[in-house]
């Protein structure tokens, strides 16, 4: 996992301080009135003020109690905000590190850019139009987004992604897209803009980042309403309490039954709720990926069918050899000396791959060459071959037909044990190079596509997580199939084009699937925009970019496992968080309804099963309680609850158990303790 | 407690269970068919009706809307007009208008609640032509509705959800028809009249007259178990000698109460393809109606020591019950009613001991969906595993789906709006009538016992249940009109909503289950929807509950009684 953004500690001291500032200005109805539960936490806060400033005046000796009721009922209030506010500062903290890259450049405007002249007119970065051309040069900042239409150069994107190697850009092909803010180290690029000011890529990140455009996402929406609901049931219940009191010859003071309703109503998930989704975004961000909502997170979490690019996801990059596979006659220990001193020339990771598997598993020493003559004959793409003349040893390896031709054999003259050899390599999708040495063929070097060697595991978990992988490839079926079944994928789409992949996502969806994909290549674009998450390669083309609903700034497809897991982090939390805050209500219940009651009937004391030393003391330590656990939780939410790649049946009966039952126990521990300082300090 | 008692309980449970998992599996068939059976044809052609042609959420719902209003309407006439109608042998007057728009409400909307003696008020062509009939149509209703919502689970992407007239005719001529002919056969072979006389006068020993009310008692007896209503023909309902003359009519009363119901979730099992759901939801059912029972049954046991103190050796408690059905099956009649929404007694709760008398109360307040009316207990359910699914369901990190339905913002929004109103209207009620002067002379008891009466007539009236605790005189204008819209409400502002969840759902994809996906079949499951309904429908009543039964039982254990 890679965190090359600034990973700030929980409780970071700046964030914090701001954080409590943000809590105060959070106050204003406008934005209270988004979070219904908050929002009657406050009207409740505000009524019971006014029983304090009446009880002060009358001096009925009630107005420490309700003084204290209402100002922990403001600390509620108070402790929701804070938490919104902690999770939002991490984000602006990263964002005001990346606005100050957004400084104001000074762009080259091409004043006739279909003449061949490279007329300039000097102009604001911020009065760039799209359409307009510029010119970027060596040590000049890109000053926005744009598709690079003639040159090449190398960029410095570590503005955006953190990463400080430069990357090639160029004209043409699936790496012509350039980011606003980055900085062309060498060479010179002309760049045609994309994106108007205010709307480059870097600017809707800041806006990501920093939650300004932050809107309800589905599940979370669906949430907040019956967290609503549920408010105005237990509204239903308190005031139907003050009736059914009455009956039973007890008044009950407007405090009192505020205590109740606002421990009854689910402050604890309502004031936690939007944390928890900005910390789930925040997680993405910190792990490299943008989001470009909040939906596409929640669906990461939903997905059944990973699409899977081979290269790089599931093999490395490259092939590699394996074996040495010698004719008779021949030890396995010669051909690898030979293979070994053929592929000295030779450049390509596949050629550095023999030697190290010669030098490796069978210990051929590096050959002292010195003093003899050495004619190196270097690989080239064209002869497919590459070798040594030592001496009077002519010694080549290359591609199985570069080489008989070499030797000048025809390939069903070969050795039948060399043709087997070559026919089972090419059959379990791997690439077969002849080894020959004064024109006898002397083996075979097995080069294949190396799996990942915890991808299994992983792709195991994901099955038990239930989701499906698919892996992509341009393989032809034989090879695919093989790589396939030992990767353990599910699922494989061979010789694959943009329009399979599409038409693959599509089956699936139909299927009611959700699938997630990443790509970076323009004829990507049709695939992500229709997958359910799409996560483009921060190194691909704009269209791509544009296409997808999350962006890879690190460019790395690996990372969609980790994604998903992001998704179903956020949810879990959520899901976790809500069950604890419902399940806390029987505790509070046992705490305050005794007390409200206690003086009617005391036969009802038997209800009182914390032994709670007074009614006040009871009601008191219930509200203080409420109020603390969103304090307490505030960790909790915004780095989620652990995740373990185990089935559904699982995981619920683990989190029901610890946020279920904890849920029910936790606060009858709380209040207890509450109770013992709040009676010991006297303050009811 | 005894064992011959749990034996006896046990066994109807067994035989209530091994006849209703057929029952379901031939209702699945029954409303799944698509060619029509011999008898239904002539019938829509009757009545013009195209069985062929499904309808939307919306059109099913406003048919059914539309034919429950006509029955109240129809049934509000026959009660106010009944002295120029036929059959009314004993010449009744029509009755008052706020006790027929509260027993018009009460008959349509499933609940029987009964404001008046059944014998002393109804004439006979009222209690066939009208509350007989709306019996059968009332538990058609809720048949049909559950079965409407089950097509939304068992369907994908479909715009329609059934045809209302085929479910309602289907559910009246192939099922609740038959039912109640053997069932009534059997009421009258245990000794239950049935008769088109008014009365009989008798002379007692000491020579004094008694007028002795009959009827067709035993049709009624049928339906009125069969189809969850509870409106016996006699005042004193299924514990009066006509309408339970001795113990097998009794099992045999239980038996008819539960068998539909309990039917209902293996339909739903065989409807959406996968009977492990429908055995999941039965047995919450059937788990929580056992609590209850076990309850009522420990707590009447157990008695008052009050009655010790006096110097009775057993201290159990007998008031109010028929010393022929015993505490085992007066326990068992009491939460078998109220889980059931039946509203048919055989004991008068409101002489249970306090505990004994917060369950039935508690059961009607969970949502009558233990297991609930005939078909309003299955949706009612299904609403509540909506619910748990959503809150537990995010726990394993997806977005919550319900057999491959997922539940997304509307369905949170609908539901939210069918779980408000049993608490607004049962509150709501309750605590103004406990603060109107109009309201509290109906108190027979004062204290806590008398706000149990308010308090259990609104649930039972909310619920659609219809039993009462007795005690409370329903028979003003005040509670006559407050327990009819409470009924109304219970009924139609909570499907309404149910129905919009049927229609969204039935329009979405139903998305292939995965070892990721949550599941909702096994004894997790089972575990967490136990504790939804305990929490999130009944924890609301908790306060209101503590005034009533429960601080009358710390009264009792400290020598108090009201």
């Amino acid at each position: 996992m890679s965190t090359k953004h600034a990973n700030p500690s929980l409780f970071d001291s700046k964030i914090t301080l701001e954080a409590a500032k943000q809590a105060f200005v959070k106050f204003s109805p406008r934005l209270l009135a988004r979070n219904p539960v908050i929002f009657v936490t406050a009207v409740v806060s505000l009524l019971v003020t006014a029983m304090w400033l009446r009880d002060l005046f009358v001096a009925n000796g009630t107005a420490s109690f309700s003084g204290q009721i209402a100002a922990w009922l403001w600390f509620t209030v108070l402790f929701a905000n804070f938490a919104e506010a902690v999770a939002e500062g991490r984000g602006k903290a990263q964002a005001d590190a990346l606005r100050r890259t957004r400084t104001d450049t000074v762009a080259r405007r091409l004043l006739q850019p279909d003449e061949r002249n490279d007329l300039f007119e000097k102009v604001s970065a911020l009065d760039l139009r799209e359409g307009d051309i510029v010119m970027v040069s060596a040590g000049e900042i890109i000053p926005a987004d744009g598709e690079i239409i003639e040159g090449i150069a190398s960029v410095n994107e570590s503005a955006i992604t953190g990463e400080s190697a430069p990357v090639i850009r160029e004209s043409g092909g699936d790496r012509s897209a350039v980011t606003g803010g980055t900085t062309v180290l060498s060479d010179w690029i002309k760049v045609k803009v994309t994106a108007a000011p205010g709307h480059s890529f870097l600017d809707r990140m800041i806006a990501l980042v920093e939650g300004a455009e932050r809107q309800k996402t589905p599940n979370e929406l669906a949430l907040s309403i019956l967290l609503a609901g549920m408010t105005l049931i237990f509204l239903f219940v308190v005031v139907s309490l003050w009736g059914i009191a009455g009956y039973s010859a007890t008044v009950l003071s407007i405090t009192v039954l505020a205590a109740l309703l606002v421990t009854l109503i689910p402050t604890t998930i309502g004031g936690l709720l939007s944390a928890i989704g900005i910390a789930g975004m925040d997680r993405l961000i910190r792990f490299n990926v943008i989001a470009t909502s909040g939906r596409a997170v929640e669906a990461a979490g939903d997905v059944d069918t990973l699409l899977l690019d081979k290269t790089g996801t599931i093999t490395f990059g490259n092939r590699l050899a394996t074996a040495f596979i010698p004719v008779p006659g021949i030890s396995e220990q010669a051909l690898a000396e030979t293979a070994l001193l053929a592929s000295l020339s030779d450049e390509t990771p596949e050629g550095r791959s023999i030697l190290a598997l010669a030098k490796g598993n069978h210990h051929v020493a590096e050959p002292n060459l010195t003093g003899k003559t050495a004619r190196p004959v270097v690989f080239s793409a064209l002869t497919r071959l590459s070798g040594v003349d030592l001496g009077d040893r002519i010694i080549r390896k290359g591609a199985v037909d570069a080489i008989l031709k070499h030797v000048n054999v025809a390939p069903n003259m070969a050795p039948a044990a060399f043709r087997d050899a070559v026919d089972r390599i090419s059959r379990t999708g791997g690439t077969p190079l002849a080894v020959a040495e004064n024109g006898k063929l002397l083996g075979v070097i097995q080069l294949k596509d190396v799996v990942k060697s915890d991808i299994k595991e992983r792709f195991n978990a994901l099955r038990h997580m239930g989701i499906k992988t698919v892996m992509v490839t341009g393989d032809n079926p034989v090879t695919a199939a093989a790589i396939a079944s030992e990767a353990g994928v599910d699922d494989f789409i061979a010789e694959a084009t943009p329009e399979d992949k599409l038409a693959y996502i599509r089956a699936e969806q139909a299927k009611g699937r959700l699938i997630a994909m990443c790509g970076d290549g323009t004829n990507d674009a049709p695939a992500l925009a229709q997958a359910d998450v799409g996560v483009a390669m921060q190194s691909g083309t704009q269209a791509a970019r544009e296409a997808g609903n999350m962006v890879d700034l690190d460019s790395n497809p690996t990372k969609l496992i980790e994604i998903v897991e992001i998704g179903k982090q956020l949810l879990m939390t959520r899901g976790s968080l809500t069950t604890f805050s419902i399940a806390n209500d029987v505790a509070k219940y046992f705490a305050i309804i005794p007390a409200l009651f206690v003086a009617t009937y005391p036969q009802l004391g038997a209800l009182n099963i914390m032994a709670l030393s007074s009614p006040q003391s009871a009601i008191l330590s219930a509200v203080i309680f409420n109020a603390l656990v969103i304090i307490a939780l505030i960790p909790l939410a915004l780095k989620g609850i652990a995740y373990r790649a185990v089935g559904a049946s699982e995981l619920l009966r683990r989190n029901l158990l610890i946020y279920g039952l904890g849920g029910l126990v936790v606060p009858f521990i709380g209040i207890k303790i509450i109770d013992i300082i709040v009676s010991a300090l006297n303050l009811a | 407690m005894t064992l011959a008692g749990w034996l006896q309980i046990i066994l109807v449970f067994a035989i209530v269970i091994a006849a209703a998992w057929p029952l379901g599996l031939y209702m699945a068939r029954l409303f799944g068919r698509t060619e029509l059976l011999p008898a239904e044809g002539g019938l829509y052609r009757l009545a013009g009706i195209d069985p062929r042609r499904e309808q939307s959420w919306m059109a099913y719902a406003l048919a059914m809307l539309l034919f429950n209003f006509i029955g109240f309407v129809v049934l509000y006439l026959l009660q106010r007009l009944q002295f120029y109608l036929p059959l009314d042998p004993q010449g009744f007057s029509g009755t008052s208008e706020h006790l027929a728009f509260n027993t018009a409400w009460s008959f349509v909307a499933n609940t029987n609640w009964q404001s008046y003696g059944g014998e002393t008020t109804m004439s006979h062509f009222t209690q066939m032509a009208g509350l007989t009939v709306q019996n059968f149509l009332s538990a058609a209703t809720g048949i049909a509705l559950a079965v409407a919502v089950t097509r939304a689970f068992a369907r994908t992407e479909a715009k329609t959800i059934g045809n209302f007239w085929v479910d309602m005719t289907r559910a009246t001529l192939f099922v609740l028809l038959p039912l109640a002919v053997i069932v009534a056969l059997g009421f009258m072979f245990l000794g239950v009249p049935q008769t088109l006389q008014g009365s009989v006068e008798a002379t007692t020993l000491e020579g004094a007259k008694q007028v002795i009310a009959l009827g067709p008692v035993a049709s009624q007896e049928a339906i009125k178990q069969l189809g969850t209503n509870g409106g016996g023909f006699f005042n004193a309902n299924s514990s009066h000698p006509f309408e339970g003359p001795n113990e097998w009519a009794n099992y045999l009363s239980i038996f008819a109460m539960l068998v539909v119901s309990a039917a209902m979730p293996v339909m739903f099992g065989r409807m959406v393809g996968d009977m492990r759901q429908g055995r999941a939801l039965l047995i919450v059912m059937m788990v929580m109606l056992i609590a209850g029972v076990a309850a009522i049954y420990w707590s009447e046991a157990s008695g008052n020591p009050l009655l010790s103190q006096l110097g009775i050796d057993s201290p159990a408690n007998y008031e109010g019950k028929e010393v022929r059905f015993g505490l085992a099956m007066s326990a068992l009649f009491a939460a078998v009613t109220t889980g059931l929404s039946c509203g048919a007694v055989n004991a008068m709760h409101a002489s249970l001991t306090p505990l004994g008398g917060l369950v039935p109360m508690f059961l009607m307040q969970l949502g009558e969906i233990l297991p609930g009316g005939v078909g309003s207990g299955l949706y009612g359910m299904i609403v509540m595993a909506l619910l748990s699914v959503f809150i537990a369901g995010l726990m394993v990190g997806r977005t919550p789906d319900y057999l491959g339905k997922k539940i997304e913002a509307k369905e949170m929004k609908l539901a939210v709006l069918a779980i408000l109103v049993l608490p607004l209207v049962i509150l709501g009620f309750t605590a103004i009538s406990a603060m109107l002067p109009m309201a509290l002379p109906s108190l027979a008891n004062s204290g806590p016992h008398g706000l149990s009466e308010i308090l259990y007539a609104f649930s039972s009236a909310a619920g659609n249940n219809g039993s009462a605790f007795a005690g409370l005189n329903a028979n003003t204008p005040w509670f006559n009109t407050t327990l009819g819209i409470a009924m109304a409400m219970g009924r139609f502002a909570y499907v309404i909503p149910v129905m919009a969840i049927a229609g969204s759902l039935a329009a979405k994809k139903r998305i292939p289950h995965t070892q990721g996906s949550f599941p909702t079949h096994g004894p997790l499951f089972i575990g967490l929807l136990i504790g939804v309904i305990l929490i999130l429908g009944g924890l609301q009543y908790f306060p209101a509950l503590a005034l009533g039964p429960i601080v009358e039982h710390f009264a009792m254990l400290a020598g108090q009684s009201f």
